[in-house]
Parts: structure tokens; sequence; C-alpha cells
């Protein structure tokens, strides 16, 4: 093995306590590499040295993780660290003025550190602040609701190199914008409440089913039958996931209930990265009791004894009142050991920081960063329902499928199931955002059009809705009359809203990037693919684009549906075909008239030789036949 | 082989042993379904998708995807083979690839793919990345311009050679092999010019110094056969067979 070198420590107390905070096990290296972080604000290759050594595995495979995630920094990054928000409602909003704003007052040049390492400004992904455009994370901390004057005081701030704990609180201050409430967000359930209610459902029909169920499972003696009358309950509902896929809740529990396997796991699902959507971020903030009793109630019915909250690193602000609702929940007996007096039924939640990937949302890619690991989604079969965290069963859910468990489990499916439509049981959460006069959160019961969400929300001469984000639908108006659910148009909850001014070829563009940025890389066609689809599109916006190159994006549409191997390279040209299908004006109008044209620029190819010998006579230019070219040539 | 179950490969039985996956069963039966990143001695990685096949309604990794019984699976299709090769083109614009110049030509699994599937050109643009080659080791070149990124060689080096030299890092189009070592060069590793992590690699990223020409052009792998008349060199070994080894 290579040898510890010289500059290495031998002992580093700061990393060995942050390493000791998560029992020194590889399993926790994600959570292990932001603590480390800390110290510098990046990962110098002494620290990555040292945490493989102590951990026991290889250096490569720590700096392979390191390497994943894109708020783990394996440079250094500046002592302040700016990331605006880089999504389409972001820009719509101003966000790059105010980047190029804060750019020049700090005298930086955005993506690089400023020379004395104190501040470095750049863009990241949606950060889940569309509601209240344009946002920025400073060291991981959100401020949303930029304008020029805040901008200013960023800047003064920094160059006072004023400690983040000290800057104004109102900086930091984040908006709910609950708009409209039905069943969920209106929900009074008290802690515990679904809790009892499952338990009770035991008692009163303990006596008649006992016998027929197999008993390893009911480990609760007192009270046999809750766990399967709960299940039914779920089932009977109808509820189904809200995350994207759509699968029924009932099913994927039961699956996980009758895996075999002594240990279970339940896994809350808070990575929310879709562009445009923040719902689970105010379901957080304002709901989280209903959420934790969400998935207490599912490990009751599965039967599982340890549970994750996988947060997403943008809503670190959440961190303080989670932590204080699981202590609270801990202290009145609805976590921990024997959960509401039952013997056997014993929970308890941790909560696990991401380090910004979108992919982490997939389900199986969430599980393997929960186990420390680079986020690549997994091979499947065999699903996490039988082989998840630690290879042992697993329930993922949805922040919201959660919190619509919670409240099946208290009022009964039959109730559930009269809200919303035959196939889409109960009441979806939209994150409304975009060109509206009211952004934020609309609560409806599944059915209701996208008209009557835009007439709500105030959304003036709108042209399209991009429906659950880039990798869901992008609509045009003729096409407003059309239902969210799944009957019609799923959603996850995001619907973004352009008006007649915006050009939705740059929408597109900006959502291919976004996919080329978040692919994990693992197969082929999505990392190569997601790549040349950019490529393609700032061709076209370059006016350098040729039908071929539309052909081609159709091409590598097919291909990137055919095989990628998952649900973000499936969906990743989404939006390119969506608009050239529904606005294919903003893309014609860009097309060169020729049938194909290099993407290669052979005279720009001769611009360092022609630096390097100081010659830029005619001699050392490629004819160029283009009409102009030749006067200009003559004019030198 | 009769008694045992089968699923049918573009129309033809194809006999399978239980836990088998269908591209281990189809190259054990001697047909051959084009592929990059499965190798015989290792867990089917399912990255490279070249080998994606239809079945069941769906396409889908075929290193992958478990046989089953009656399970009807099309792979010579003309979309298909159409697939394959986009998706080594796109491998060949990702990376820097001039086979004439390079010592890997001939024994090149990339090559042979590409020549199997008929592919002609690059036809999609190149990325042109910069990728600094590794010199630092006497035995050993690492030319990253021609990774593909299978992930062999990770997984040899972890599970064979029991040293764990090679890791992936970055993400999406920024996906590169880093080695074992702080200094990032791979004379700091623990390698071995006998592991089986550099006899693994498909393509011509990983070399033994001073022996590069020792077969000439002309009498290499791909040379004598196309990579289809070789399908079975590809097959799992029987058990026994390993048991000797
Ligand atoms: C690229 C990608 C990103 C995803 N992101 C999320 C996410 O942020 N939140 C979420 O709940 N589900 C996400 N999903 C879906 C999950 O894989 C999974 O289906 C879901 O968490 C299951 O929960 P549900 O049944 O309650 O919807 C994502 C899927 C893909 C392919
Ligand atoms: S489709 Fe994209 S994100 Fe999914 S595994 Fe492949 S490279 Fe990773
Ligand atoms: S070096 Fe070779 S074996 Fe390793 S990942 Fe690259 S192509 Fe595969
Ligand atoms: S050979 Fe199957 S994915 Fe590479």
């Amino acid at each position: 093995m290579a040898a510890m070198p010289a500059t290495a420590p031998t002992v580093d107390p700061f990393l060995d306590q942050v390493l000791a905070r998560h029992g020194a096990d590889a399993s926790a290296l994600v959570q292990i590499l932001r603590d480390a972080q800390a110290r510098d604000g990046w990962l110098p290759p002494a620290t990555i040295t040292y945490l493989a050594a102590r951990l026991g595995v290889p250096r490569a495979r720590v700096e392979g993780v390191a390497g994943f995630y894109a708020f783990l920094y394996t440079s250094p990054a500046g002592r302040y660290r700016v990331l605006f928000a880089d999504n389409v409602v972001e820009r719509m909003a101003g966000s790059e003025a105010l980047r190029e704003r804060l750019c020049t007052s700090l005298w930086i040049e955005r993506g690089k550190v400023s020379e004395d390492g104190l501040v470095s400004v750049d863009t990241t992904s949606c950060t889940g602040m569309s509601d209240q455009p344009p946002s920025l994370l400073v060291n991981g901390r959100a401020i949303a609701g930029l304008d020029e004057r805040r901008v200013d005081e960023i800047a003064e701030l920094v160059r006072e190199q004023v400690p983040l704990d000290a800057w104004p609180a109102a900086l930091f201050a984040i908006d709910d914008n609950v708009r409209r409430r039905d069943v969920l967000l209106a929900s009074d359930l008290a802690p515990g409440e679904a809790l009892r209610a499952s338990i009770a459902r035991g008692q009163d029909e303990a006596l008649e089913r006992a016998g027929n169920e197999r008993s390893w499972r009911e480990r609760m003696p007192a009270l046999p039958q809750g766990p399967a009358l709960t299940l039914e309950e779920i089932k009977h509902s109808n509820l189904r996931g809200r995350g994207g896929a759509g699968f029924m809740t009932g099913l994927k529990w039961e699956a996980c209930r009758t895996a075999p396997g002594p240990v279970r796991h339940v896994v809350c699902n808070a990575d929310e990265g879709e562009p445009g959507t923040f719902k689970d971020r105010v379901l957080l903030a304002r709901h989280a009791d209903l959420v934790i009793e969400g998935m207490t109630v599912c490990a009751y019915v599965v039967g599982a004894s340890s549970g994750f909250l996988y947060l997403r690193a943008e809503y670190e602000h959440l961190l303080p009142g989670l932590r204080e609702t699981l202590a609270r929940r801990r202290g009145a007996g609805l976590l921990g050991a024997r959960i509401a007096g039952v013997p056997g039924f014993d929970f308890d939640i941790a909560i696990h920081v991401g380090a910004g990937a979108y992919v982490c949302g997939e389900e199986s890619a969430l599980i393997e960063s929960l186990e420390g690991k680079r986020g690549i989604p997994r091979n499947r079969p065999p699903y996490p329902v039988t082989h998840g965290y630690r290879q042992q069963p697993t329930v993922v859910n949805n922040v919201e499928t959660f919190c619509a468990a919670a409240l099946v489990a208290a009022r009964g499916g039959d109730w559930f199931r009269s809200i919303g439509t035959p196939r889409s049981a109960g009441t979806k959460v939209l994150s409304v955002a975009g060109d509206c006069a009211r952004p934020g959160l609309y609560e409806y019961p599944f059915g209701v059009t996208v008209r009557e969400v835009l007439a709500d929300c105030g959304a003036r001469d709108p042209q399209a809705v991009q429906v659950s984000g880039p990798s869901g639908i992008c609509i045009g108006a003729a096409e407003f009359d059309r239902r969210l659910g799944f009957e019609d148009l799923p959603t996850a909850g995001a619907f973004t809203i352009f008006d007649g001014s915006r050009d939705m070829f740059e929408v597109a563009r900006g959502y291919a990037h976004f996919f080329a940025h978040e692919s994990c890389g693992f197969c082929t066609p999505c990392r190569v693919g997601t790549t040349l689809l950019c490529n393609a599109m700032d061709k076209v916006a370059e006016g350098k684009g040729s039908r071929h190159d539309l052909a081609r994006i159709e091409r590598l549409n097919r291909l990137l549906q055919a095989s990628s191997h998952c649900g973000l390279g499936h969906t990743a040209c989404n939006p390119v075909l969506d608009t050239m299908k529904r606005f294919r004006p903003a893309y014609e109008r860009r097309l060169c008239s020729t049938q194909f044209e290099p993407a290669f620029d052979l005279d720009g190819a001769l611009a360092r030789a022609r630096a390097m010998t100081g010659r830029d006579d005619a001699g050392a230019h490629l004819l160029d036949e283009s009409p102009g070219a030749a006067e200009a040539e003559r004019a030198r | 082989m009769s008694g045992r179950e089968s699923f049918l490969l573009d129309g033809t039985p194809v006999p399978f042993a239980p836990g088998e996956t269908v591209m281990q069963a189809a190259l054990a039966a001697g047909h051959y379904i084009p592929h990059l990143c499965y190798h015989r001695d290792f867990k089917p990685h399912g990255s490279c998708k070249v080998c994606t096949v239809r079945a069941g309604g769906q396409t889908v990794a075929s290193c992958t995807l478990p046989a089953q019984p009656g399970l009807e699976v099309e792979s010579a299709t003309p979309e298909l083979e159409d697939n394959r090769r986009t998706l080594v083109q796109m491998l060949f614009v990702e990376g820097n690839h001039f086979c004439p110049s390079c010592e890997k030509s001939g024994n090149c699994l990339l090559q042979a793919v590409a020549y199997e599937l008929g592919v002609l050109s690059a036809d999609l643009d190149h990325l042109f990345p910069s990728r600094p080659i590794d010199a630092s080791h006497p035995d050993l070149l690492l030319d990253f311009n021609r990774c593909i990124l299978c992930e062999l060689c990770v997984r040899a080096s972890a599970e064979v050679d029991g040293k764990g030299v090679f890791a992936l890092s970055g993400r999406g189009i920024g996906k590169h092999l880093i080695v074992n070592a702080e200094s990032g060069r791979l004379v700091d590793t623990a390698i071995a010019a006998t592991d089986k992590a550099v006899d693994v690699c498909p393509v011509g990223v990983i070399l033994r110094k001073r022996v590069g020409f020792a077969v000439p052009i002309g009498r290499r792998r791909f040379d004598v056969a196309p990579v289809s008349a070789q399908a079975k060199g590809d097959a799992p070994r029987p058990p026994r067979e390993k048991e000797r080894r």
C-alpha cells in the first residue's frame, strides 16, 4: 500500500471527533465527509487519506464518493461559497443579473475562487425555492427573495468577513406560501392520533382475526392485528405514491412486510430535487409531525425497527425543526422503544443529509447514498422492498405519501378514496411557480384541471405549463382542460408556468443542461447522451443548428428511452421533445437553412497556433467562403 | 443439455442453468450478444448498455437480465443494432481514440465490437476531453484517453487482486478513473504488472510497458476472428474449471 505522506498528521483530533460521531462506520461516509468538510470548507487530499486510513477502506473509494456529490469539494472553494439556484424560474426572476452584480461587486469571476480564498460565486441546480426566487445558498444556507438591495447587503457582509452566524436573521427568512388547503394541508391531526387509531383497529377485531395470521411478524402480543388491519386500510384507500411513479403504497408496504428478513427499514424520500418543486420543503417545515407519524405507521405495519429521513442538502435549514420534532416525539413515547406503550413496537428515525445530487432521489441511488456510496441506481430486480438498505427489506416513500398514509390510518380508506377520482384517490399538493401572481402551495383533490389551477394562482397569458417538472410533460394552452391525476396528467407536484413572453426553446435548453449536470454517469446512453443533447441545443441556440441536428436529437431520445439505466436518462429528452412538438417555431426560427452545419469550427481550431506563432495574416486562416468574408479579407 | 429449461433468443431455444443471466446462457451456447462491460469472471454490471435486448415488451440489458423459462428475447433486430452502434459511437466521441496509433489495436474490444456492428465513423460530435496520461509506473502506462469506464479494472483490483487500486470519481460526463494514491499517480499504488486488473482492461488504457508490439498487428485476437465468432470464449467458466484454478 502507498505510504502515508509526510504531510498527513498522525493524529487529527477534529477528524477523530467526526469519525466518532458516526461510529467510525464507512457506511456513514457521506455524513462523515460533510462534517469533515466543515473545518476547511473543502476536503484536502490529506483529509481524505486520513479518513480512509481510519475507516479501513481504500483511499480511492473515499475520493470517489467525495467526487460524486456537488456539495463535497475536492478543491478549495472559498470561505464563503455562494451558489445561485439556476433553474428556469430563477432565471425568469432575474437571477443571472443578480449573480453578475454580486460577482462585479466582489471583483470575482463566476466559478473562480477569489485570489485571497475568501469567496466564490457559482450556480447550483434548483434549491426548492421557486416560490420565492431568485435564491442562493451561502455555505449551504438558503437565502431567498433576492433583489439588488439584498445582493449588495450580502456583498458587504462577505467583504467585511462577518461570520455567517452573525448575518441578520431576516436574510434567512423563508416563506411557506401555502395558498390553498385541502385535507392534508388543513389537517389538525394530533401527534400520535393515527398511530393510536391503527393500534385500536387491532383491539376491535383482534379476536376475530387472530388464529389465521402469521405470528412472528405480529410481535405485539397485546394487539396482534393492528398492523394487518391498518395495511388493509392503506390498500383499500388506493393511495398511490406522490414521488412520481405512483406505485400503490399498500402493495409496497405489503411486499416489504412479507419479505423475509429480521430487520426492516422505512425511508422517507425528502430529496425533492425536481426543478420547480418545493412542496416537501413546506410539508417538512409545517407538518413534520404528520410526516413522522406516517413513517411510524409504516413501521408499525411492516414491522420496521429503523427509519431514515433522507433530506436534501439544500434543506439544511429544516434540520433544527426536524430534530426538535423527533425529540419531542421521543419524549411523548411516539418514537423509540415500546411506542405508544405497545411491547415490541420499537422504531426510531435518523436524519441523513444529502450532499447535492438529484439522482439520489431515485430510491435505489438514495439507498446507496445512505450506505455511504456514490449515488448510483442499482440494478433491479431485486427491488428495495426485498433488498433495500443493507440488502434488507425497505420501504421508500415520498414525504407527501407518508402524510397521506397517516391521514388514511386515522380516518380510514373509505374516507380517503372518496376524495379525488377513481384511479387517483386523495389530494395532491402542487408547487406552483413561474409566471403567476401568487406562487406557492396549492392542494386540490385529484382531477382538477390545469385551467382551474392557472386561474387560482393568477396566471396571466399562460403559454405553457411544465407539469411534474422537466421529467414530466410540457403542455400548451390547447391542453389546459386536461386533468391532473394518474388517468391523464400524472404529477409529482411541480407546476411551472410560462407566459407568452417566454422563449420555450430556452426553457428546454435550460432543462437539458440540468439533466446533463445531474446524470450520475453510470450508463453510457445517459452519461454521453445528455451532454450531446446539450451540445446540440447550444449549437441551435448559436444559430448554427440545422434540420440534421433536430433529427439527431430525436434519435438521441429514442436511445435514451430504450437503454438508460434509470428514470433520469429515460426522461432527459422530454422537455426538448415536448417543446419541439408544441412550440416548433421557437426551434425553426433558429435553424440555418442548410441541411447540415458542422459543430466543429475549423478556423477557430487554429486560433491557438496563430497565437503561438504571432500570425494573423490571411495565410494563417482557412478560406472562409461565406459572403462578407471576402470583403472583410480585403479590408484587412 | 436435455431436460434443462430454456428461453428463446431471436427464436432459437437457449438452455440455461439456474441463476444464469440471458447473456451468460447465450454465450455458453455460442450465441453472441454484443457487450463491453460484461466479463465472464465478474458479476454483471450493466453500465455500457451495448447488450440491450428486447424482452417481455421492454428493452433491458441482457447481461443483468435473469434467464427465465420461455422468455422471448430479441437481440439481432435492426432497431437494437442501431442503438448499439450509437452507444459505441458515443464511447468513441467521449474519449480520444486514435486506433491507428494505439498499441491495443486488434486486441481492443471496443474496436472489435465497432467492426462487428459496422460502425464506420463516429458520426456524433467529438467531445475532445483533456485526459493527461500517467506514465509514472516503471512497468505500466495509463492512457485515460481510451477509458470507456467499464469498471472492470475496479472490480478486478478489488475482488481478485484484493488491492482496490482503481475507483471512479466525478459524475456525469465528468466521471473518470482514479487510482488509490494521494498523489494521484499509479506509481504510488500497490499495483503490480501481474495483477488481474492489468489484464482485464478491454481497451488500451492499462498497458504493460515494452511489450506493446510483441504480437504484430494482423495476428492479434480480433485480427484472427471477429468477436462474434469468439462468443464461447466469453462464456462463464463451468464451476469445475474454476475450482481447479
Ligand atoms: C432521477 C429520479 C429522481 C427522483 N427524485 C425523487 C425525489 O426527489 N423525491 C421522491 O419522492 N421521489 C423521487 N423519485 C422517485 C423515487 O425513485 C421513488 O419512486 C419514490 O421515492 C417512491 O415513493 P412514492 O411511492 O411514495 O412516490 C425519483 C426518481 C428518479 C428516477
Ligand atoms: S440513466 Fe443517467 S442517472 Fe440513471 S444510471 Fe444512467 S447515467 Fe446514471
Ligand atoms: S481503465 Fe480499462 S478496465 Fe478500467 S474502466 Fe477504463 S476501460 Fe474499463
Ligand atoms: S455488457 Fe451489458 S451493460 Fe455492458
